[in-house]
């Protein structure tokens, strides 16, 4: 056989460029959600992505709009599932800043207790689901023992661990138990100590901040033009939190700090959910000592909130109330409202339309997770094919929220 | 301070500007559709408003009303932290010509958001690079939000898509498979 006559210089050898189309999802195991990126890659760099959203569709605000202003609670429970508490607070809110009724004081400690439980127990998903996406499946498993410990409270508490319907207009379904502050307390001990442990767990680990560091940055500004809010927000540096900024609820009589990035990376966004459990945390003690061992929950408004049952059965105006509640639910004067809270991934928005019927015209959910996978093109695009994965982790997108 | 903003946006845009309110406290603005992006760039690049960020933009269909449809945008300045709504009304009775300027200039979120609001009531945004839909597929027939979009109506059956360059194979044949995946839902359809 002749010998190969050619002068090879390596620099002359033209391998072929062409972008390869790689399609990720819309069911992969290293993506928590169901969505689907389609990927041009030039070697190992992503040159363009197309992501998908849409697979968890359930046509929740067409669905809203046949029911009862009640009946928007288990819909709005689906939408986050990981903290359905928060939802639900955030919908009584702006159902009752449309009736122009506040609830009792020990109701609105009740329902932040509750919602900071919910807002620790979606951070522990997130951060346990990250490291687990990276290969570090023992701190997802303690994360989740953690979680369930809160659920265990929920459970106790509403009846259900994770879809509770607890929310009310004026109020909460059920007044506190007698062993929720006791519970909670050892509670949040218990999950502050595992939080720790985890923490030295993966921060400790040169794998881990490896995959996580200088990863998926993102500028402030590009962060804000994308409409991002919550923990992904402050993570780029900027300090918005509903909770501070047009505090609701109790939260401007509460100590809290803001964990504020600095280099807007991946290990910033999953430093940011610890920080924020443990202010959580904070405020879930702040709380328990100032929620009233007894008062009303509800508001005293037979328009709004279900009479007693050993009412209904006895007295004919508390059938006439619960009947005219159950058939053709409560009403809420004909106007619209913006109501604004802070879920576990951000401002989390409810634009309500009434016509003044018992039934909602429009439910508009401000779904902070759609916006905030919405940049997700943004913050993968340059980088190599194995950040998608932290990079998507950390923006904690929830399936159910993103696609309603 | 935002009923300062308020009358900032009556004092610019006079002639555009249909109506305020600000009921439970949301201050609103209702303005001229023609008026839609240069109200909203004016909001973004003056310094007395500073309106920095996108929260929502969503559509309401008062089928009863002429023009049929709503585009409400939130607004928030981060600076500032005060916030605005903003909405025209658009769109024939029949809904087909549903047509407002987009946003997308201004700011990125106003891609999905717009993207969303034509998926779900078939509001196109004139200037949108990129106007797909979004949650649902490109075959879906319909605009779901609309009220004239029934709750229960059930969708025709898709083709197996075609994909240039990618040669692929369908599932599963016409008489394979779940059956509970391949019905048809049609009023008046019998079993041949």
């Amino acid at each position: 056989m002749e010998p190969l006559d050619v002068e090879l210089d390596e620099t002359e050898v033209e391998l072929p460029t062409e972008p390869m189309l790689v399609n990720v999802g819309p069911s992969h195991p290293a993506m928590h959600g169901t969505v689907r990126c389609v990927m041009e890659l030039s070697g190992e760099t992503i040159h363009r992505v197309d992501v998908q959203v849409g697979y968890l569709h359930r046509g929740f605000e067409k669905m809203c709009e046949r029911g009862t202003w009640s009946q928007v609670f288990p819909y709005v429970d689906r939408c986050n599932y990981v903290s359905p508490m928060l939802n639900n607070v955030g919908f009584s809110l702006a159902c009752e800043k449309m009736l122009g009724i506040e609830v009792p004081e020990r109701c609105q400690w009740y329902r932040m207790a509750l919602g900071e439980l919910a807002r620790i127990s979606d951070h522990l998903t997130c951060d346990g689901a990250m490291a687990m996406e990276l290969g570090a499946f023992t701190p997802f498993l303690w994360m989740v023992k953690a979680r369930d410990m809160i659920w265990d409270v929920m459970e106790e508490e509403t009846g259900a661990r994770l879809t509770h319907s607890f929310g009310r207009v004026g109020g909460m379904a059920m007044p506190p138990t007698d062993q929720f502050k006791e519970h909670t307390l050892a509670v949040v001990e218990q999950v502050l100590k595992i939080v720790d442990e985890s923490e030295k767990l993966v921060l400790t680990n040169r794998i881990f901040l490896d995959r996580l560091e200088g990863v998926g940055k993102i500028s402030a500004a590009d962060a804000i033009s994308l409409g991002w809010t919550g923990p992904c927000l402050r993570a780029a540096g900027v300090p918005y939190d509903v909770r501070r900024a047009h505090p609701y609820l109790k939260y401007s009589e509460v100590e809290f700090d803001v964990p504020v990035g600095t280099s807007s990376d991946c290990l910033d966004r999953f430093l940011i959910r610890f920080a924020e459990i443990k202010q959580s945390a904070h405020i879930v003690r702040q709380c328990i000592a100032r929620l009233p061992d007894s008062g009303p929950v509800d508001v005293d408004d037979p328009r709004v909130v279900m009479p007693p049952k050993s009412e209904v059965y006895t007295t004919i105006e508390a059938t006439i109330q619960h009947f005219k509640l159950v058939m053709e639910g409560l009403k809420i004067p004909a106007g619209e409202v913006y109501s604004y809270t802070e879920g576990g991934n951000g401002e989390l928005g409810f634009y309500l339309v009434s016509d003044g019927s018992g039934t909602p015209f429009r439910v508009r959910i401000r779904p902070p997770c759609f916006l905030i996978t919405g940049g997700l093109e943004k913050v993968v695009t340059g980088q190599m094919v194995a950040d998608v994965v932290p990079c998507f982790g950390s923006l904690n997108m929830i399936g159910g929220e993103c696609d309603r | 301070m935002s009923k300062a903003l308020l009358d900032l946006v009556v004092a610019q845009f006079g002639s555009a500007v249909l109506g305020t309110h600000s009921q439970h406290g949301d201050d609103t603005v209702i303005i001229a559709p023609s008026a839609w992006f240069e109200i909203h760039q004016f909001l973004r690049e003056d310094a007395r408003t500073s309106i920095d960020m996108l929260t929502d933009l969503t559509a309401v269909d008062y089928i009863d009303r002429e023009p049929r449809f709503e585009i409400v945008s939130h607004v928030y300045s981060l600076a500032k932290g005060h916030r605005l709504r903003l909405k025209t009304a658009v769109g024939d009775e029949e809904g087909e010509t549903v047509e407002v300027d987009s946003l997308t200039a201004l700011w990125a979120s106003a891609n999905w958001l717009e993207r969303e609001t034509f998926d779900m009531f078939g509001v196109r945004f004139v200037g949108h690079p990129d106007l797909r839909r979004i949650l649902l597929y490109p075959e879906f027939e319909g605009y779901p939000l609309r009220k004239d979009y029934p709750a229960d109506k059930i969708q025709p059956l898709v083709p197996f898509r075609e994909v240039p360059n990618i040669e692929k194979v369908a599932p599963f044949g016409v008489d394979e498979g779940m059956s509970f995946g391949r019905q048809t839902h049609q009023r008046g359809y019998e079993e041949n």
